[in-house]
């Protein structure tokens, strides 16, 4: 009988957790954050048809980063659970909270038992009726859940970013001024986004029942510069 | 009844009735193996026209279980999504259990794929949804709706009628149904004209369920005294557009109002 090798579980989970980490840190970053009308998320992203951020039901956003197939896949299970949710009780009952729960459940189990971990970071965005309810819930590869308070970052160098972003974020901001904030905190003091390279998505409380809308380009370049 | 995630050959795509199916909520599933002729309550007379930029959707308010009338407030025309709408005759809970179903597929699509379905695959959809539910209508449960909406694709206004079966048959000016058709019908033949602007066809619409009230039990008319008034709605390139009851208690007015000088005109 051939004895597999002996590999220390701290090992196991560490080269997972590297792996992961380093698929993850070599895509863009995104970035989230409460202003005026709502949640802001904006994320650089070459492609204008391969999404990272979407809507998911009324008031929750998803937004993603990492393999592209990987949480793509984890958004349609969003957009699924929350229909069938909402189909089978009342529109009410979908909620963020329970959702990033199921997503922690599917990251952790993956990472601890298949072969390959998820090479992906989450965000479950919510916004709610007034600004002290919003929510946003950063999942991380290993299903490590985070309640983070105004603003998230996910991806490649999150920790510069936050900290660029913290220095000037404000949760009153406009639409405008709150872009150009998360534009510049993304890019870093050497470089510069191109507006096209820049996807961008709101949760707007003014927005009615389906508070998610994807910010036209040509309203994009006009508040970066193209 | 958790989602599981799907692998690849297990997929629904972006079919939310094949997504409820797979998790055990056959919307379809619930008269199978019924026996016999269900009474239920039924909705009565919609309608929808082209004007010049879009259409106009209508329909009572009334609901009946024989004589009786069942509801005074049911809404039978809603939007099925921003650019179309979606009016059902027939009985009543199934008719707004479809409807609901019809709107979270549009919905449901519209996120899943990334894009919305084009206004013909709505109507498509709508009619693979009545077919559905045949069984149901041979137990005297059918549902007849009307489709319409904006074609954001050959920028015009486009209305469909559909039988039990799931026929689906485009209509080029104007449709009714419901038992109310008749006379609203006919009130739509006669005042239709090709191109009239939005105003003359909330009028139009507006005269055809008050003739159809006139003469059919089953139809509601406005009703001043609770303030109940026929729900009446655009479509067009901005989208739909409910024609609020101050504007359509002044429609109703009016129509009253030429009604009567017409009656003195006689005497």
């Amino acid at each position: 009988m051939n004895m597999p090798f002996y590999v220390a579980p701290e090992q196991m989970m560490k080269d997972r957790a590297d792996y992961a980490r380093k698929g993850i840190a070599r895509g863009r970053a995104l970035v989230a954050v409460q202003y005026a009308d709502g949640i802001l998320l904006v994320a650089e992203n070459p492609s204008n048809m391969l999404r990272k951020i979407s809507e998911i039901y009324d008031r929750i956003a998803f937004a993603g980063v990492g393999k592209y197939n990987e949480f793509d896949q984890l958004r349609r299970f969003g957009v699924r659970n929350a229909d069938v949710k909402g189909y089978s009780y009342s529109r009410d009952d979908v909620e963020a909270r329970s959702l990033a729960n199921d997503y922690a459940q599917i990251l952790g189990q993956t990472f601890t038992h298949e072969v390959k971990p998820l090479e992906v970071e989450i965000l479950i965005a919510e916004v709610g009726p007034t600004a002290a309810e919003d929510q946003l819930f950063h999942i991380l590869y290993d299903g490590t859940l985070v309640d983070e308070k105004g603003m998230s970052v996910l991806g490649g160098d999150a920790d510069a970013i936050a900290e660029r972003l913290k220095a000037v974020w404000s949760a009153t901001d406009d639409l405008a001024t709150a872009l150009a904030k998360c534009a510049a905190a993304l890019a870093g003091p050497d470089r510069r986004i191109a507006s096209d390279d820049t996807e961008v998505g709101v949760l707007a409380r003014s927005n009615g029942r389906r508070c998610f809308q994807r910010v036209p380009d040509e309203q994009v370049r006009a508040i970066l510069g193209s | 009844m958790r989602v599981p995630l799907f692998t690849s050959e297990h997929d629904p795509g972006s079919n939310f009735t094949a997504l409820l199916k797979m998790v055990g909520l056959d919307p379809f599933g619930s008269t199978k193996g019924v026996e016999g002729v269900v009474a239920a309550p039924h909705g009565t007379t919609v309608l929808a026209l082209r004007y010049a930029d879009g259409v106009v959707m209508a329909g009572d308010r009334r609901a009946t279980m024989g004589t009786r009338i069942a509801n005074r407030e049911m809404e039978k025309v809603v939007p099925a999504d921003r650019f179309s709408g979606v009016a059902i005759s027939g009985t009543a809970g199934v008719a707004m259990d479809m409807i609901k179903l019809f709107q979270l597929q549009l919905e449901h699509y519209e996120k899943i794929d990334g894009r919305p379905i084009s206004l013909e695959g709505k109507a498509n959809q709508l009619s693979q949804m009545i077919k559905a539910n045949l069984g149901a209508a041979m137990q005297g449960l059918a549902v007849i709706p009307i489709f319409a909406g904006y074609d954001l694709i050959r920028r015009t206004g486009r209305l469909w009628d559909f039988d039990i079966t799931g026929g689906r048959y485009e209509e080029r000016e104007f449709v009714a149904t419901g038992s109310g058709m008749g006379p609203a019908a006919t009130v739509l033949k006669v005042g239709y004209r090709p191109g009239q602007s939005a105003t003359e066809a909330v009028e139009l619409a507006c005269r055809a369920l008050w003739e159809a009230a006139e003469v059919d039990a089953a139809t509601g008319g406005p009703d001043a005294l609770r303030g109940i008034y026929p729900v009446v709605a655009t479509i067009s390139a901005d989208g739909w557009r409910a024609i609020d009851d101050d504007e359509l208690a002044s429609v109703f007015e009016r129509l009253a109002a030429a009604q009567r000088s017409g009656r003195e005109a006689a005497s």
